[in-house]
């Protein structure tokens, strides 16, 4: 099959779906490459390098349409796009069906398949192909960066010859993916940082990026669990005493970057005017939600804008392209990747699996049929929240456990003891003495036996069968006391005794020594 | 003079003997223990040989010299992976020679019977004191074997008791017998592994088991040696039988089995010659092998009786269903996985041991500990056929001992752990025995591999374990199907480990 990527449309993308390295993986899988002459410039990526990796380069978008079986690219295609699509062409890209509706069913009446790359379900198993995620982190690393390119200040706090700096405080609301990733690049750069989520099992991730969890009291917490690792709307009462929260930090706080959205729905009002105003002048806010109409009150989608009181607000919506070189990268491996979910014999032939969870959910046409939205996934993805710990014993209760269990060994052992006596006096009371002479032997024996193995090292049990196995040939003197007499049939099975015997002791004994050769320290 | 110069020889034997066993508790002290044994062997049979009554002893010397030429051609030639098969085969010779040492007995008994009969007297007869018996005229008596001799003094009661224990010599040894081939059969692969029985089942081993009940009650009452031979067959389908009947897993247990019972045939066999170095030995072996299989049924948590009876009893109620599925993974995967790691515990099982896969293994685990990457092994207690084989393989490939673990020493370090390898293993990492009260296997000790951070399965295909029970650890989210031989997985994830 061949794929190819045509150059982005929309205004500003700098990413391309296709890079030199994703193309080499991409052949590897059987398939061929073409790509739209220029498609890479802005991401970075030249012709020639594309050349270099074996791809086609075509001139025009209508022939990279007409040549490529699969497309892929990035923003979701414009309606002359959805219109170059054929029959059994398949389309790779991020899609938001909810949004593009009219597209979705114009896809559908031409035939084409599409792939959505944002609507990859969330399970562990898709994660490589989660480009949300990959757009996520870059988002959350960038908005730092963005942030730091407007805050007049250092981030780390430093004492120097010409005066002290105070360190920078930084709140992310927020703990997805760009939330942690923009906690991560905050703490690195030295910045005091704070995180505020509404699911409180991610607090331990918070704090294992480095940041203080925000930590609100509130009852009735969701799990996160149970919508597919995303926070869910929460109540009114929760978002008042969340605001009275954020109202209380905002003076404190030099840099706010809001990550807050809920898939499908406009983005959340978490940082009112009133709080804007109460921050210091040169304070900024990154809101990444500005998309959807920004976290923060003030927001104004893809603009900066400075309020009366000093605070810079950035509403940029094109992060990821920001870092094109960077995106394309990660991108084009989430595409390679789901390429390698739907090439699963790796010979360049593209099945489209639709009983697998992955590809069913990220399919959102195909056949002529719109088949979005998918059934829910078979498997829960997100790890579940803490189970109960088993209780600790309290030291009596241990205490106690353990005089019971002495006790009851002690008695199993007197009991045993008493029965083994008895059934030895038994014995001794009918057989007579030659006998019991032997019979003395056989029982220290047996018990010096037990004493003795119990000691013996697991991983020696092999050896010690070996062993054992020589030492049980002591049969032979048996035979050696038997072979002497003038019965010629008792002297043949005598010799075959031992003649077996000595077979067993020498292989014994040798692959015994051999085994213990081998046991050797580090 | 020289009888008492045997007994201590004997005596000697017995305290190299207890110490040879004793020094198997660690790896160090056991390289010497070995040398105790060998030299016991060799006082034992040179104080037999040069003692009263030995005949024949050129011949003997040829005989052991003969036997140790093939036990040399064995011991040397053998895989570590076919361990269990060599000691099986082992046995079922210790098992023959006491048969046969038994039915010398039993000869003897009657041609001392049939010389008392020529003189006027009879076997057994008791003087007036009532203790010693009536010998035989004494120039017949000095023509007799040393053994002979030591038959023809014995009183009715003490030929009663030496038949009693000749009985229970050649039936333990003609069980032992047959198991053991058969063992051997199933280890090496030539009889089919899974558990098979005669119509009949049980009930026709309990048949067997009564019939030679029968047949000893008559042969002690003086009905003659043939049913003797008849209570040999008896024992002989008996061990065949009942070890047809288990299942290939089961095989630690019986190995470590039959083990016991070439010793308490031994032991029995020492009673009827009045031979205390053969008791001591035996009751050595024998209660070894005892140990060996309850620490196996333990680790298990299976009845010795259920395991012997064969396969696994039926599912105690519905079973969990097993949610998910199966995610297959690749080696550039794993190795990338393995590269990311800092402690990395690996779980060998008898998948490795079929593939011999140990050597890459071992490889493996150099290329990581290079690399200071904590690896360790997790050995469960019945992984492979024979109890310790994991171990025995690992160090075949020169895995230091010191970084393979037993189960009880590594289970609570799995949360720790970033990757788990699962080579070859299955119903031992199976998370169903804690987690299902329904399971055929709920309760048995296992590995909690699925603690780790992620767990990679190195198996050949999707089928189910030796228990046939679905393993719910594979339908984890934290667990990737490495499918393929386990020898070929390793070799392909090895040059991609850096």
């Amino acid at each position: 099959m061949k794929i190819g990527t045509p150059k982005e449309l929309f205004e500003g993308e700098a990413r391309v779906a296709m890079t030199p390295d994703s193309a080499l993986q991409l052949q590897k899988l059987g398939h061929d490459c073409v790509i739209e002459s220029g498609a890479g410039q802005a991401a970075g990526f030249s012709d020639e390098a594309y050349k270099a990796a074996g791809v086609e380069i075509v001139k025009t978008a209508a022939a990279l349409y007409k040549a490529a079986d699969v497309v892929a690219k990035v923003r979701p295609p414009t309606e002359a796009e959805v219109k170059r699509l054929s029959k059994g062409q398949t389309l790779i890209s991020f899609f938001y069906p909810v949004a593009n509706e009219e597209l979705m069913k114009l896809a559908a009446d031409r035939g084409a398949t599409i792939v959505a790359m944002d609507m990859v379900p969330r399970i562990s198993r898709a994660q490589k192909m989660d480009a949300l995620s990959s757009m996520a982190n870059i988002a959350g690393y960038r908005a730092v960066i963005e942030a730091g390119n407007n805050f007049g200040r250092f981030f780390t706090g430093q004492v120097t010859a010409a005066g002290k700096v105070p360190p920078a405080k930084v709140l992310i609301v927020g703990a997805g993916v760009a939330g942690l990733a923009a906690i991560g690049t905050a703490t690195s750069l030295g910045a005091i940082t704070y995180a505020f989520d509404v699911r409180p099992e991610v607090a331990e991730q918070i704090e294992s990026m480095g940041a203080e969890f925000v930590f609100l009291d509130f009852e009735a917490a969701q799990d996160g669990a149970a919508t597919g690792g995303y926070a869910a709307p929460s109540s009114p009462e929760f978002q008042a005493k969340q605001l009275e929260k954020f109202r209380e930090l905002a003076p404190d706080m030099d840099i706010v970057i809001t990550t807050a959205l809920i898939p499908n729905r406009a983005a959340p009002i978490l940082w009112t005017k009133d709080m804007v105003e109460a921050m210091k002048p040169g304070s900024v806010i990154i809101d990444l939600a500005a998309e959807r109409g920004g976290n923060c009150e003030l927001t104004k989608a893809d603009e900066k804008v400075v309020t009366p009181n000093g605070v810079t607000i950035i509403g940029y919506t094109d992060f990821p392209s920001r870092m094109a070189a960077q995106s394309s990268t990660l991108y084009s491996t989430n595409i390679r990747h789901m390429m390698t979910d739907l090439t699963p014999a790796k010979d360049g032939t593209v099945v489209h699996n639709m009983e697998d969870d992955v590809i069913r959910g990220a399919t959102v046409t195909h056949d002529g049929a719109v088949t979005f939205p998918p059934p829910p996934p078979k498997v829960q993805a997100i790890a579940a929240q803490k189970k109960e710990k088993p209780k600790e014993l309290t030291p009596e209760e241990k205490r106690a456990q353990e005089t019971a269990a002495f006790k009851t060994q002690t008695r199993n052992q007197v009991v045993l003891l008493s029965v083994g006596a008895a059934l030895v006096l038994a014995v001794g009371l009918i057989a007579p003495a030659s006998f019991m002479q032997h019979f003395i032997v056989f029982l220290l024996s047996v018990f010096i036996g037990f004493q003795v193995i119990w000691n013996v090292a697991h991983s020696l049990h092999t050896p010690l069968m070996a062993v054992t196995n020589a030492i049980s040939s002591i049969i032979i003197l048996g035979a050696l006391i038997q072979i002497g007499s003038s019965s010629a049939l008792i002297t043949l099975l005598a010799a075959a005794g031992i003649f077996m015997a000595s077979v067993n002791i020498f292989g014994g004994f040798l692959v015994t020594r051999r085994m213990l050769a081998m046991f050797q320290k580090s | 003079m020289e009888f008492g110069f045997t007994i201590a020889a004997y005596a000697v034997a017995a305290v190299l003997f207890i110490l040879s066993l004793g020094g198997l508790s660690g790896q160090e002290s056991a390289k010497r223990a070995v040398w105790y044994g060998i030299v016991g062997m060799g006082v034992a049979v040179l104080a037999t040989l040069i003692g009263p009554g030995q005949g024949l002893w050129g011949a003997s010397v040829i005989l052991i010299a003969l036997g140790a030429g093939v036990g040399y051609q064995l011991a040397t030639r053998v895989q570590m992976t076919q361990m269990p098969e060599l000691v099986a085969i082992m046995h079922s010779l210790v098992g023959l020679a006491a048969v046969f040492v038994g039915f010398n007995a039993d000869i003897m008994i009657n041609t001392i019977a049939a010389l008392y009969a020529e003189n006027g007297g009879t076997l057994g007869a008791v003087a007036a004191d009532g203790y010693s018996a009536v010998g035989l005229p004494k120039e017949i008596h000095a023509g007799l074997s040393s053994f002979g001799q030591l038959i023809a003094k014995k009183t009715g009661v003490e030929i009663g008791i030496l038949r009693v224990e000749l009985v229970l010599g050649i039936w333990i040894g003609a069980v032992t017998f047959t198991g053991s081939v058969i063992a051997y059969g199933k280890l090496a692969g030539k009889v089919n592994t899974t558990a098979q029985k005669l119509p009949g089942g049980h009930a026709l081993n309990a048949g067997a088991a009564i019939g030679s009940l029968v047949l000893a009650g008559l042969y002690l009452g003086g009905a003659g040696s043939w049913t003797l031979v008849l209570l040999t067959l008896l024992a002989l389908f008996i061990g065949y039988h009942l070890i047809m009947g288990i299942g290939g897993a089961d095989m630690p247990v019986v190995v470590s089995m039959l083990n016991s019972y070439s010793g308490w045939a031994a032991a029995a066999i020492g009673f009827s010659l009045g031979n205390d170095l053969l008791i001591v030995v035996g009751a050595l072996v024998g209660s070894s092998g005892a140990i060996l299989s309850y620490i196996m049924c333990k680790a298990m948590n299976r009845s010795f009786v259920s395991v012997i009876l064969g396969g696994f009893g039926g599912p105690a109620g519905e079973q969990m269903a097993v949610e998910g599925e199966q995610i297959a993974i690749e080696a550039d995967g794993v190795a990338a996985a393995l590269n990311d790691a800092d402690s990395v515990v690996i779980v060998p099982g008898y998948g490795m041991a079929v593939a011999q896969a140990q050597q890459s293994v071992s490889e493996l685990t150099r290329k990581l500990r290079a690399r200071g990457k904590n690896v360790r092994f997790a050995i469960h207690p019945v992984a492979g056929r024979l109890p310790g084989h994991m171990n025995v393989l690992l160090a075949e490939a020169k895995v230091p001992y010191d970084i393979v673990l037993e189960m009880d020493e590594i289970n609570e370090d799995f949360p720790n752990t970033d990757v788990v390898i699962i080579i070859g293993s299955n119903d031992i990492v199976n998370p169903a025995a804690q987690d299902d009260p329904n399971s055929p296997i709920a309760g048995m000790p296992v590995l909690e591999v699925w603690k780790a951070k992620q767990v990679f399965v190195s198996k050949r295909g999707q089928g189910t374990g030796y228990s046939g029970i679905e393993n719910p650890l594979f339908y984890k989210e934290n667990t990737r199907m490495f499918y393929g031989d386990a020898k070929v997985s390793i070799d392909k994830l090895l040059p991609m480990i850096d």
